[in-house]
């Protein structure tokens, strides 16, 4: 489904080069986490994958499902089923919540050349993947993130997940806010994803989440690269022994 | 002989001062109303209409600005429209004529004409002052409108609506309205043009709240493209009182709104909440100068902008604070979203305190779509045309959100989201 060759990639800005030969493949019906310390472009990798213009790809290439989307814009990833469940989900002032879902969800649709939906078939769409998730349907009657805590807006992410249905899931360090409850919830949510059409890559620091939502392969970035890939046993390793060891084999 | 009579007058400036002749003998008004015009005409004939080296008009050179004046048309055709917000009282003003049958119970209104005829009007037709050219122009000509009185205690379950629609010509107006203690409305004031031709209107509003009154006015403008459409709005807040003021601009060639209010009642709240909608040549201004007068009053405004095509717009915020205005609490901000090179917007907040225990504060900012909330919507399948005119709307609808009545919020928004859609 994804497959990441010998990619390069910089700040657009001041040229800094952050994604550096980075190797990924991740199948259909794969669940591929993504760990490493911070700063080695875990949340940069995610970002490319979407599309976000502060970063220029100078080498390499990104095929999904077989063709570069390289040259594809965001909305037409995202159309084509590239999710990223952000880090930092943004508030956007001035934005109600249940427009922004809707008219998402029927961009989406339109790209694809399916019909949109109707108010009611929206709003019941939206009111189960909400229960589902125990979100306060209060929530959604404010501007999009506005005044959400963190874990809010982590589950906001994961409802619009739920709504658009991806073909390629990303998140990014969803678990980081969430207490064990919401964690649990959460990763019941993508669990209900998992599907053999779908892959889905779990960027994490935790071992913590990686037991509910287990992974097929774990891969450590490290400077912008893969450095090592594994079973889910690696995640274990790494919880245990931390990154070290990792990254000497590697520079040696 | 002085300069001013010196200086070659413009075509508007005769055209004012020819209509004026011309419609001698035919402008109601007993002897003291007729002499309080001849007045503000000869002001007018001697220092013509202000330039941009009168501090107040600096932005908006009215002289250079105001080319032509259509000719008043008393024959012109105008219909009433549906109101904003379906079940609203409404009472109409159509090329300047207005019509007091449909005034809601409990409500005093009287025309204005029959105000100007018997003289009451009289005391109102002065200027404001040197720099007065709304008033100056409006007195010289005002014809109709409404005194308004809301006796104390009175609520008003719907939104009154005055609704003002312009075909051609001129249109003259004034609105003196009195909210008594206690009483509760949502007012709106309507202005919408229903040709293309071009029209100059000029109205002229007066509000008076007495104690713990509470009042939403809203001002639409929504005149046509080659419309001067010059209007003030003047308040006097007593002890208490609350005055929410939106003022929407989506029209009109040339605009000048003025907003000029006191606040003399401790406890008094005002807001002021602007939206200026800007393409096309247009011109808009809105002048603001509010005066704290008394110790423990509070005010907030908030105007944003969004400018296309060529457009220019003014926003001039003056907030004086009295000497023993203490405890006053004051904030002024104006944020504009400039999205064309050729368009320009000219902000001018200004403080003039004169007590030392206040909490005051201005801001002007020029600012562009945020580009990380752009991502975030294209990162969510939408296009980038649409994403950005998601963002631009919520730029305004912000304020919107603001005004209490569901309905109101809901006819604004599409408002405002026609005209983005035309206009981006
Ligand atoms: N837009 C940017 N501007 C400046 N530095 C950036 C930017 N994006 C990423 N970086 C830098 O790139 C490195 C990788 O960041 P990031 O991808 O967020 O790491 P991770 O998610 O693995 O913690 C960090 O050093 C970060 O500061
Ligand atoms: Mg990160």
């Amino acid at each position: 489904m994804l497959e990441i060759r010998n990619l390069h990639a910089r700040i657009a800005e001041d040229g800094t080069e952050i994604i550096r030969g980075l190797n990924l493949t991740v199948k259909a019906g794969e669940v591929a986490a993504i760990m490493g310390p911070n700063g080695s472009g875990k949340s940069t990798l995610s970002y490319i994958l979407s599309g976000r213009s502060d970063y220029e790809v100078t080498e390499g290439d990104i095929l999904y499902n077989g063709e570069s989307i390289l040259e594809l814009d965001p909305s037409e990833r995202a159309a084509k089923g590239i999710f990223l469940a952000f880090q930092y989900p943004v508030e956007i002032p001035g934005v109600a919540t249940m427009q922004f879902l809707k008219v998402a969800l029927n961009e989406q649709r339109k790209f694809r050349g399916e019909a949109e939906l109707s108010t009611p078939d929206f709003i019941r769409r939206v009111k189960e993947a909400a229960a589902k998730l125990q979100i306060n349907p209060e929530m959604l009657k404010r501007p999009l993130n506005v005044g959400f805590s963190g874990g809010e807006k982590k589950r906001a992410e994961i409802l619009q997940m739920a709504l658009l249905e991806p073909k390629l899931c990303i998140l990014d360090e969803t678990d980081s806010g969430l207490d064990i409850d919401a964690l649990k919830i959460v990763s019941d949510g993508v669990n209900a994803l998992r599907s053999p059409d779908r892959a889905v890559i779990v960027i994490t620091h935790y071992q913590r989440l990686l037991e509910y939502i287990v992974p097929d392969s774990v891969h450590v970035l490290y400077k912008g690269q893969v450095i090592k890939s594994g079973d889910k046993s690696l995640a274990l390793d790494l919880e245990a022994n931390g990154y070290a060891d990792i990254i000497d084999a590697a520079a040696a | 002989m002085n300069i001013q009579t010196a200086i070659k007058m413009t075509a508007a400036e005769t055209a004012l001062v020819d209509a004026y002749t011309a419609q001698i003998g035919d402008l109601i008004g007993d002897g003291a109303v007729l002499s309080a015009r001849d007045t503000l005409v000869d002001d007018l004939k001697k220092q013509g209409l202000p330039t941009r080296r009168v501090e107040a008009w600096h932005y908006t050179d009215l002289r250079a600005l105001l080319r032509t004046v259509p000719v008043a048309d008393p024959t012109a055709f105008a219909e009433r429209v549906e109101p904003l917000v379906a079940g609203s009282s409404v009472m109409t003003v159509l090329n300047g004529k207005a019509d007091d049958k449909t005034a809601p119970v409990g409500v005093n209104v009287r025309r204005y004409a029959e105000s100007l005829a018997d003289g009451v009007a009289a005391p109102d037709l002065i200027e404001r002052g040197s720099d007065d050219a709304i008033g100056r122009i409006n007195g010289s000509f005002v014809r109709d409108g409404f005194e308004i009185e809301l006796p104390e205690g009175t609520e008003l379950e719907v939104p009154l609506e005055l609704q003002l629609v312009q075909s051609l010509g001129q249109s003259h107006t004034r609105f003196p309205v009195t909210f008594g203690a206690g009483t509760k409305a949502t007012i709106i004031e309507r202005h919408l043009s229903v040709s293309d031709e071009a029209s100059l209107v000029t109205s002229v509003t007066d509000l008076i709240l007495d104690e713990g009154a509470d009042i939403t006015w809203i001002i639409l403008q929504q005149q046509g493209a080659a419309d001067s459409h010059l209007a003030q709005i003047n308040f006097d807040l007593g002890t208490n009182a609350q005055l929410k003021l939106f003022v929407i601009n989506a029209g009109g060639k040339l605009v000048r709104q003025e907003i000029h209010g006191v606040v003399t009642g401790e406890g008094a709240d005002f807001k002021l909440r602007g939206i200026n909608l800007l393409g096309g040549e247009t011109h808009t201004d809105v002048t603001f100068t509010l005066g704290h007068d008394v110790p423990n009053t509070t005010s907030t405004e908030v105007i944003r902008n969004v400018l296309f095509d060529r457009a220019k717009g003014v926003f001039q915020g003056q907030i004086r604070v009295a000497p023993d205005a203490q405890k006053t609490d004051a904030k002024m901000a104006c944020n504009t979203l400039l999205l064309s090179d050729d368009a320009d917007f000219s902000a001018k907040p200004e403080l003039e305190i004169f007590a030392d225990d206040v909490q005051c504060g201005h801001g002007a900012t020029v600012i562009d779509i945020n580009p990380t909330h752009l991502y975030y919507l294209q990162a969510r399948g939408i296009p980038e045309n649409k994403a950005r005119a998601m963002l631009v709307n919520a730029f305004v609808d912000e304020i919107v959100e603001e005004l209490e009545n569901e309905a109101l919020i809901e006819t604004l928004e599409t408002i405002i989201a026609d005209w983005l859609e035309k206009h981006a």
